[in-house]
């Protein structure tokens, strides 16, 4: 195991940890905001470990699901925001203030 | 020249892991939303960018570099997006940013 290799796990324990306390302040989160926030950071650095661990494993085909999982972050938390403005995700927008 | 480049790849990593830490720590701690989306906006920017840029290093010249390049511009543009966009629905979803006196209040109370 080289020094590089074991750094990579190094940061990929650290990002698992950061994942556990985004994981909890979704769980105690008071208001939904905090909820919504936790759970896009959870995201993030989801698409973070998945790239860390296909550099682990020597698999950098891993890389192309990580940029899909970015990708379906960043629509899945804008469709939430949206779906709690207007209770409605297919609604045009018409009014001034639109997420 | 091959471990000078190795040392760049582990101070970047390195120091990204440090700042996601602390940010992770920040969403934990912090009182409030607002609060708490500036500690969670460190972590989706910086420290993303710093761990990728790291195995951008490991990667040299080739199409793994791409890629993380292609990831890296995603999440720079798309998170700040998506935290002025939670800010904006937290403030019309009425909630409100706790002031200082508040803060001392809640703080005396416990």
């Amino acid at each position: 195991m080289s020094s590089t290799t074991s750094v990579i796990a190094a940061v990929t324990i650290a990002v698992l940890v950061v994942m556990a306390m985004a994981l909890a302040r979704a769980i105690i989160g008071p208001t939904v905001y905090d909820r919504i926030l936790a759970v896009n950071m959870f995201g993030t650095k989801t698409v973070l470990i998945i790239a860390l661990v296909g550099f682990l494993d020597n698999r950098p085909d891993f890389l192309d699901i990580s940029l899909l999982y970015a990708l379906i972050n960043f629509i899945g938390t804008i469709a939430v925001l949206k779906f709690l403005r207007y209770g409605d995700l297919g609604r045009a927008s018409d009014e001034e203030g639109d997420i | 020249m091959a471990l000078a480049a190795d040392i760049v790849s582990w101070v970047l990593m390195g120091s990204g892991a440090i700042l996601a830490l602390i940010a992770g720590l920040g969403v934990l701690r912090l009182p409030d939303v607002f609060t708490r989306m500036h500690a969670a906006g460190i972590g989706d920017t910086l420290a993303a960018g710093l761990i990728l840029g790291g195995l951008m290093v490991q990667g040299g010249f080739s199409l793994v570099t791409i890629k993380l390049i292609f990831v890296f511009l995603l999440l720079q543009m798309t998170s700040p997006t998506s935290t002025h966009a939670l800010a904006k629905a937290a403030l019309t979803g009425r909630v409100k940013p706790k002031l200082a006196d508040e803060l001392e209040a809640e703080r005396s109370k416990r």
